[in-house]
């Protein structure tokens, strides 16, 4: 090799390069554009005014704590204690919590990081900020008037309408008709009994081997009563959703594979003589993919109302068209080879299916429903949100309210919780049927 | 060794292997039993919670498709206007996906790398990776987009974020597997030359599995515009959004809904057909 050919060479090399390097740069530049573009176009700029920060504080503090409301009524006077101010959490007559004391003429609550605030008769409200004078409150001729010496302190709002106090120690809001004093705990309470039930309070030892504590009952069919028709949770229910969520996968998915595995050999080239009959129906497998689970599940929750049917119905229809597709193909890619060793042996056409075609296909197919039943059980939520069934359902109902984060968290943690569980699932089966590394 | 000579214990052999042949098939025809039988009791209860019977609904399928398309046909003159009107709320769907498509496959990229034995940077994070992806490929894009439309208002940036987060989950697993199976000799080589850690993957490993992961992301990105239309139905902006509309206005805008309906029909089928016409080249390596 001379060393003219060399040089050559080098220089044909590195033309090559740098054009590959200019392509590189070129799609790099492509990608940046549109990246820019999306930005405008998304109006990310805008995203900083329209982000309701106050809202992700509200959820972030809220999906794992719980308030207490110690509510004043302004007109007959009387106090009320309710766990997150509902009415499925109150305090039962003549119960309240540990950190209240005081009668009818002062009644002091104790806030966290030693706040504490006094409701003293004539609707006034004596809150004490630790290091600093207390600051009353008082309903005046109708508006609420503040005494305090100097300007106010940063964490009080005022509005002759409307007090808001916001510390560390909790959260206080005076309006014209009631007070209302918020302490907020770690952890979602009355998760397992409400105030109401005589279990509340309890440890699970206590309500296995300890003595009868409701006589009319016994221990564990009493506490599991008590727990399963929670009446805040609503256990029954939401084990009752979860379930019909995974109903709508497994009859989507195994329906679906059922009724495409037939027409599949009518779309397979080896199996469908005639051209018309497979043109035809991969057209049909088309269209159904085509027009999308979205619109199948409108067309078909207009005829079938809500419900975990139409769920499944509409992930049937579409799931039939993928099966079809997918099936098909598997059958195309046969090997004729065994087929021809069992039409040796003198086998009818039935038989040279049954010991040809299927154990070749099976592992195929397994494969596909199982990773379709797993990815369907992610859908059957979004679907069970869109038709009104399910755990989507509920999770679509708890946003809505904009008050439940701890519920809405709650269903959260059990939908990953499923999805994750079936992933496993549906790998550990794989793995026993085909006898492929479990995913 | 059996002395197979032997005609008895030939015969016991043969009488063994069917006996046994016979079990396997008898447990597979019975799972296969006992499963359609869970299916029928499973439509059954599924049926009885529905709102309308399965029984009454299955003579209504087409009343809906039918009213919406005589409706269009009769003011079909109308049909353009209402393409063009739309169309905005189309190409808003297709940058949702192709934004997610595109963040994703560099996010999962970026993981698979990571969660690789014998490529990862940290090898002892390997785990740690693997359980990341786990969990963006767990949780449903409807939860991650209606948790951020409470946030940050409705609009395509929530649907992009949910996406995105479960495209990088769900390529980053696809990518692992390839990566897995990459050569490991060009990355010894540019290890043995002092390349850093991005300098092997970038010029070692991605060179290989290139075509591979185009692939992947080309139906990720089909299953994306599927995804970002069915988050609009539930407040993300979008043609999801604009059908939901339509939807709720009911008889009289039924034109409407029917010029949706064609522009998403006619973009999935456009853009499988694309994606599975490059993939098709590029697995067949023919493409350059």
């Amino acid at each position: 090799m001379t060393a003219a050919t060399l040089a050559m060479m080098k220089d044909a090399a590195a033309t090559r390069l740098s054009r590959k390097r200019t392509a590189a740069y070129a799609v790099m530049a492509l990608i940046g554009l549109y990246l820019a573009y999306v930005f405008f176009a998304f109006d990310i700029p805008g995203l900083a005014q329209r982000a309701r920060m106050d809202n992700a504080v509200t959820l972030l503090s809220d999906s794992w704590s719980y308030k207490t409301h110690v509510t004043r009524d302004h007109r007959s006077g009387a106090i009320s204690y309710a766990i997150e101010g509902q009415r499925k959490g109150a305090y039962p007559e003549g119960e309240r919590p540990e950190w209240v004391s005081g009668d009818g003429d002062a009644v002091t609550v104790e806030l966290k990081n030693g706040h504490s605030l006094r409701l003293l008769p004539g609707n006034v409200t004596e809150y004490r900020y630790p290091g600093t004078d207390p600051v009353t409150i008082r309903l005046m001729d109708d508006e609420l008037v503040v005494d305090v010496i100097g300007p106010a302190p940063d964490w009080i709002t005022l509005n002759p309408r409307r007090v808001g106090i916001t510390t560390e120690g909790g959260r206080v809001t005076i309006t014209r008709s009631k007070t209302e004093v918020f302490r907020y705990f770690p952890g979602w309470e009355l998760f397992f009994f409400t105030l109401d039930s005589p279990y509340h309070g309890h440890g699970p030892l206590d309500i296995l081997f300890g003595e009868r504590i409701d006589p009319d009952r016994p221990n564990i069919a009493g506490a599991w009563h008590d727990f399963w028709y929670n009446p805040m949770w609503l256990h029954a229910k939401v084990a009752w959703a979860i379930f019909e969520t995974m109903l709508m996968a497994f009859l989507g998915t195994f329906g679906a594979a059922i009724i495409a595995l037939p027409l599949a050999f009518l779309a397979a080239k080896r199996f469908a003589p005639l051209m018309a009959v497979r043109f035809g129906m991969r057209r049909i497998f088309d269209f159904i993919r085509g027009v999308d689970g979205l619109i199948w599940t409108v067309v078909l929750s207009r005829a079938f109302g809500p419900g975990p049917m139409t769920g499944a119905l509409a992930i049937l229809l579409t799931d039939t068209g993928t099966f079809g597709k997918t099936f098909s193909e598997a059958l195309e890619n046969v090997d004729d080879k065994q087929i021809e060793g069992i039409a040796s042996t003198g086998a009818n056409p039935v038989q040279r299916y049954r010991f040809g075609v299927l154990p070749q296909v099976t592992p195929v197919l397994l494969s596909q429903i199982l990773y379709l039943f797993e990815s369907n059980t992610r859908s059957a939520t979004i679907i069970g949100a869109i038709t009104g069934g399910g755990i989507g359902l509920l999770l679509t109902q708890a946003l809505q309210t904009q008050q439940d984060w701890e519920e809405v968290s709650y269903y959260i943690v059990l939908v990953v919780l499923i999805v994750m569980a079936m992933d496993w699932f549906s790998g550990w089966l794989r793995a026993r049927l085909i006898g492929g590394r479990a995913g | 060794m059996t002395d197979i000579s032997n005609p008895s214990h030939l015969r016991q052999m043969q009488s063994a292997y069917l006996d046994q042949a016979r079990r396997r098939r008898l447990y597979g025809a019975l799972t296969l039993i006992i499963f359609l039988l869970l299916l029928l009791p499973g439509f059954h209860l599924a049926d009885s919670r529905n709102a309308g019977g399965f029984w009454n609904g299955i003579g209504h399928v087409f009343d809906y498709p039918a009213a919406v398309l005589s409706e269009a046909w009769a003011k079909r003159q109308e049909l353009p206007g209402h393409l063009v009107k739309f169309f905005p709320a189309l190409v808003e769907t297709i940058n949702i996906a192709a934004i997610s498509t595109l963040i994703g496959s560099i996010g999962g990229m970026l993981f698979a790398f990571l969660s690789v034995r014998g490529l990862a940077c940290w090898p002892r994070l390997v785990p740690l990776f693997r359980r990341m992806m786990d969990i963006m490929r767990a949780i449903p894009e409807i939860v991650v987009a209606l948790v951020l439309i409470f946030v940050l208002g409705g609009g395509p940036v929530p649907a992009m974020i949910a996406i995105t987060l479960h495209s990088i989950g769900a390529l980053g697993k696809l990518f692992s597997e390839v990566a897995e199976n990459a050569d490991p000799k060009p990355v010894e080589g540019l290890a043995s030359t002092g390349a850093s850690w991005s300098q092997r993957m970038l010029l070692g490993v991605l060179p290989q599995v290139a075509p591979n992961f185009l692939s992947y992301a080309l139906l990720r990105f089909e299953i994306n515009i599927r995804a970002s239309a069915i988050l609009g139905f539930v407040g993300a902006g979008g043609i999801g959004y604009e059908l939901k509309n339509a939807m709720s206005w009911g008889q009289g805008k039924f034109d409407a809904a029917a010029a949706i309906f064609i522009l998403l029909f006619g973009t999935i089928v456009l853009f499988d057909q694309l994606s599975s016409s490059y993939r098709n080249r590029l697995v067949k390596g023919d493409w350059q």
